[in-house]
């Protein structure tokens, strides 16, 4: 059980339950990471804090919601696993150590939270699970929201977070932050945890209005808890400029279930605010001088936004941008892109010469079809055209095939 | 915390190494030894290559013995070591420096061992 489990649904309206829910939102990723490190166990930490929301539902239902309420549930979290280990021998020798340990928050140490998401990023966890602990742990999501929004069956995610706490256990997976050179390096591969985090709820198909949980918007979260607590990361403030670029098109992105290529978008509809907390996250990054492929990522989709009209948009500045980020990311959804931007500058003919070149791993993806289709059709033929979009359509029909990309052609199409 | 290291290749791969390359690598996997002593524990092993191997398997009439390998794998364990080092972090910081990771075909698994308190209780 996670702490979510416990939290009411939309039946209980009082206002207590209505605060407690705020709490667990804010507040129950800080206890769990917390209690994990204290007693070196996931499982123990999230089946406290669980309790600990169960026996707030009731407590606060009754006697009203305490002065701090987050003070209240840390307390009887704590409580609850301290407990717990005097039940289990094998923590006694560990207890007498803990229990002299406050468990209140230092404003001067780095936030909690951090240690935790780092072990759930480890490397010698595979990438599946390293999103699916992270939605568990650090973001609180139940096992079956993780299968909603990754489009798996509930055991597999079930089996995959079971087995993933296990070996951080097993095979001695610390929860820190590493220091030095390592901690860019282990950086890069939590941004990539919280990037897909972001695609995975926009791949599931009409899953944002159905979902009971926004899956991007705790992925922006989780990307801001990054950027406040490493200020110094460059790269981190990169990937919350890209996900807060992306978010601000959101109104606009789907008219009627039917995505909407970003050219023909209502630029009215972009959020202002967003694209200006965006471009300051940019700013902050530009200014620690340390590229990286997040903040290239998140330049070209400034320039995007930067256009009042897609007739406007730079698409010179775009090229050299894709060029730079070649660098650090060859991935073929980026060179895929690139193509993109190489017809609006050099001419069709040029980027179909270019995209036969990509990798063939692209000609599974429905989206090297629909560019391809694009690309024909500019060019005039418009018979050629027809067919490789009716390609694009029956691969598009396959979201496993639209997951292997993991990311969005993000223009032109 | 205790981890073994196995030390694993592919006999197709490491047979077309030249003979002087493959005894300046025996040199350093020697240096290594010694630079990572305070790590290493007793009890390792270098092991003779898979055509010397025999294996008593199960069969339904009882144990049999056979010539060669369990399986016939393409990467084959060269040798294993004990060490032990704080966390995996560190066990994978060991791996990283072991000399025959720069030839194709060479992998070093990292395998956490069970404590004693966790096998016979405390």
């Amino acid at each position: 059980m996670t702490p979510s489990d416990a939290v009411p649904g939309a039946a209980a309206g009082t206002a207590s339950d209505a605060a407690l829910g705020r709490v667990v939102r804010q507040e129950a990723a800080y206890i769990v990471a917390a209690l994990s490190r204290m007693f070196r166990s996931i499982d123990v930490a999230e089946e406290a804090v669980a309790d600990a929301i169960e026996e707030a539902l009731r407590e606060w239902r009754q006697r009203g919601v305490p002065p701090n309420p987050g003070g209240w549930i840390t307390a009887a979290a704590r409580h609850n696993a301290l407990d717990r280990l005097r039940r289990d021998r094998r923590y006694s020798d560990k207890l007498e150590l803990i229990e002299h340990r406050p468990a209140e928050r230092s404003p001067t140490e780095m936030d909690e939270r951090l240690p935790l998401l780092f072990g759930c990023c480890h490397p010698a966890l595979a990438p599946q699970a390293q999103l699916a602990l992270t939605l568990r742990a650090v973001v609180g999501l139940t096992t079956e929201q993780i299968a909603r929004a990754t489009l798996e069956p509930t055991a597999t995610v079930a089996q995959r977070i079971v087995r993933a706490k296990r070996k951080i256990i097993a095979s001695g997976i610390p929860l820190r932050v590493p220091e030095g050179a390592d901690r860019s390096v282990r950086l890069d591969l939590v941004l990539t945890v919280i990037s897909v985090m972001y695609d995975t709820a926009h791949l599931v198909r009409g899953g944002d209005a159905a979902a009971d949980r926004d899956v991007a918007d705790d992925a922006i979260w989780l990307a801001q808890v990054v950027a406040d607590a490493l200020p110094e990361q460059a790269e981190a403030h990169g990937l919350l400029a890209l996900l807060l670029f992306h978010r601000s098109r959101e109104q606009a992105r789907a008219v009627g279930g039917n995505l909407v290529p970003l050219p023909q978008q209502n630029r009215r509809l972009w959020d202002r605010e967003l694209i200006m907390r965006a471009q300051e996250s940019l700013r902050r990054a530009a200014n620690l001088r340390r590229p990286g492929r997040w903040q290239y990522h998140a330049a070209i989709a400034a320039c995007h936004s930067d256009a009042e009209r897609a007739r406007e948009t730079d698409w010179r500045q775009i090229l050299v941008l894709y060029d730079l980020l070649l660098i650090w990311d060859r991935s073929p959804i980026v060179r895929l892109n690139r193509v993109v931007a190489l017809a609006e500058v050099a001419g069709a003919d040029v980027a179909l010469a270019e995209l036969d070149v990509l990798p063939a791993i692209l000609r599974r993806s429905h989206l090297w079809h629909a560019v391809r289709g694009e690309l024909l059709r500019r060019t005039g033929l418009v018979s050629e055209a027809r067919a490789t979009e009716q390609t694009a359509r029956e691969l598009a029909v396959n979201e496993a095939e639209r997951r292997l990309l993991r990311g969005r052609v993000e223009s032109g199409i | 915390m205790k981890y073994v290291l196995m030390f694993t290749s592919e006999p197709a791969l490491d047979s077309a190494v030249p003979e002087e390359e493959s005894e300046a690598d025996v040199q350093r996997i020697f240096e290594w030894f010694e630079t990572n002593a305070a790590h290493v524990q007793e009890g390792g092993a270098a092991l003779h290559d898979p055509s010397t191997a025999t294996t008593v398997r199960f069969a339904e009439q009882g144990p049999v013995v056979v010539d060669g390998p369990f399986t016939e794998a393409k990467e084959v364990i060269g040798g294993f070591s004990i060490i032990d080092v704080p966390d995996i972090d560190a066990a994978i910081a060991l791996a990283r420096t072991w000399p025959s990771l720069v030839r194709p075909g060479n992998a070093v698994e990292i395998r956490p061992m069970f404590e004693d308190d966790e096998v016979f209780g405390k």
